[in-house]
This record gives C-alpha cells, sequence and structure tokens, in this order.
C-alpha cells in the first residue's frame, strides 16, 4: 500500500511539473517566470523527498536542502532585479 | 496501522503541491497566480515531509528529524519570495511617469 501511495504521489509530481514547466514557457510577464522557476524548485524538492523513500536512503535531503537554499536566493535575486535593475549596489 | 497513515499524509500532500500546479497555470493574473503554489509549499510539501519524518523514523527506530530543516527553512522563506515578488509584479505594473531612481519615488 505504501509503495502504491509512494507512486501516485511521484506521478501527482511529475505532473506538476510539467504544469510548471508550462507556466515557464508561457508566462506572459516576467515575474510568472520567476513564480514558475521557484514553484518548479518546490515540486523538484517534493519529488527528491518521495524519491528517496522509495529508494529507502535519506541521502537525496541534502540535495533537496540544497535546491531549496539556492532557490529562494535565485528567486531574491531576480525579484532584486526586476525591483532595481540591479542586484548588488 | 503507522503506514497506513503515512500513505494518507503522502496522498494528502501530493494533492496540495498538484492544486498548486494547477491554480499556477489556470488562475487569471499574476497576484492570483501568485497565491496558489504558496499552499503547495505549506500544505504539499509539509505533509510530504511529515510522510518522510514517518518513513525514516520507523525504518531506522529512532526519531528522523532532519526533514525539520527543509520544513522550516521553507516555512521561513516562501512568505518573504513571495513578498519580493509581489513588490516586483507592482514595480513593473506602475505606469512609466519618472524615473525609479528620482528622488520623489524611491525604490
Amino acid at each position: 500500500m505504501l509503495n502504491l501511495a509512494l507512486d501516485i504521489t511521484l506521478a501527482t509530481v511529475a505532473a506538476s511539473m510539467v504544469m510548471c514547466f508550462l507556466r515557464l514557457a508561457a508566462g506572459p510577464s516576467l515575474p510568472d517566470r520567476i513564480l514558475a522557476l521557484d514553484t518548479l524548485g518546490i515540486n523538484a524538492i517534493a519529488f527528491l523527498v518521495v524519491f528517496g523513500m522509495r529508494a529507502g536512503s535519506s541521502v537525496y535531503f541534502d540535495a533537496a536542502l540544497l535546491i531549496a537554499m539556492m532557490g529562494f536566493a535565485g528567486t531574491i535575486a531576480f525579484a532584486k532585479y526586476l525591483l532595481r535593475g540591479d542586484i548588488i549596489q | 496501522m503507522l503506514e497506513a497513515i503515512e500513505s494518507a499524509v503522502l496522498l494528502i500532500g501530493a494533492f496540495f503541491v498538484l492544486v498548486g500546479s494547477i491554480g499556477l497555470l489556470r488562475l487569471p493574473d499574476f497576484l492570483s497566480r501568485l497565491h496558489a503554489p504558496t499552499k503547495a509549499t505549506t500544505l504539499g510539501l509539509g505533509g510530504l515531509l511529515l510522510a518522510s519524518m514517518i518513513h525514516f523514523s520507523v525504518q531506522r527506530g529512532d526519531l528522523s528529524l532532519h526533514e525539520l530543516l527543509v520544513v522550516l527553512f521553507l516555512f521561513l522563506t516562501a512568505p518573504v519570495g513571495a513578498y519580493m515578488l509581489a513588490k516586483a509584479a507592482r514595480h513593473l505594473a506602475r505606469p512609466i511617469d519618472n524615473a525609479p531612481d528620482s528622488p520623489t519615488n524611491p525604490d
């Protein structure tokens, strides 16, 4: 039962990643694309966590934590660029 | 029993991740699209990481807490990121009447 739930979750998260990618490609404005990239990162964390549970290994958490940190820094940097036209002043 | 709880939490998390992405794809304007993935971050990923905590705690036989780090970090950073994106969207939607650096219009 747990394996079935893990498979369903993996399929759902993969479908979510496809939707985020569609918004990333279509997004009419620049903030839309940044938001889609941020959500793609969230979905990647979800996928890694569930994949780690399925593989029975906790190695994947380090990758998930790293994606969380880098995704946040990237989102802030992009938003800052849109606000000021400059990241570090 | 624990396996059933874990499966339920996992499926709830997957549902909210899916809802967040559907909202991102289908909602009409940027500020409503900004609202949807926040649910995917808090409830969706929160559920998945809770399921992972249960899974590895049962597997190892002792408390597995390093998922809590990811949850804590995401719960702290998700509102900040959403705030910055909303601010950037407001900034871009503003009509261009004066330069962004003029003293009458800081930021």
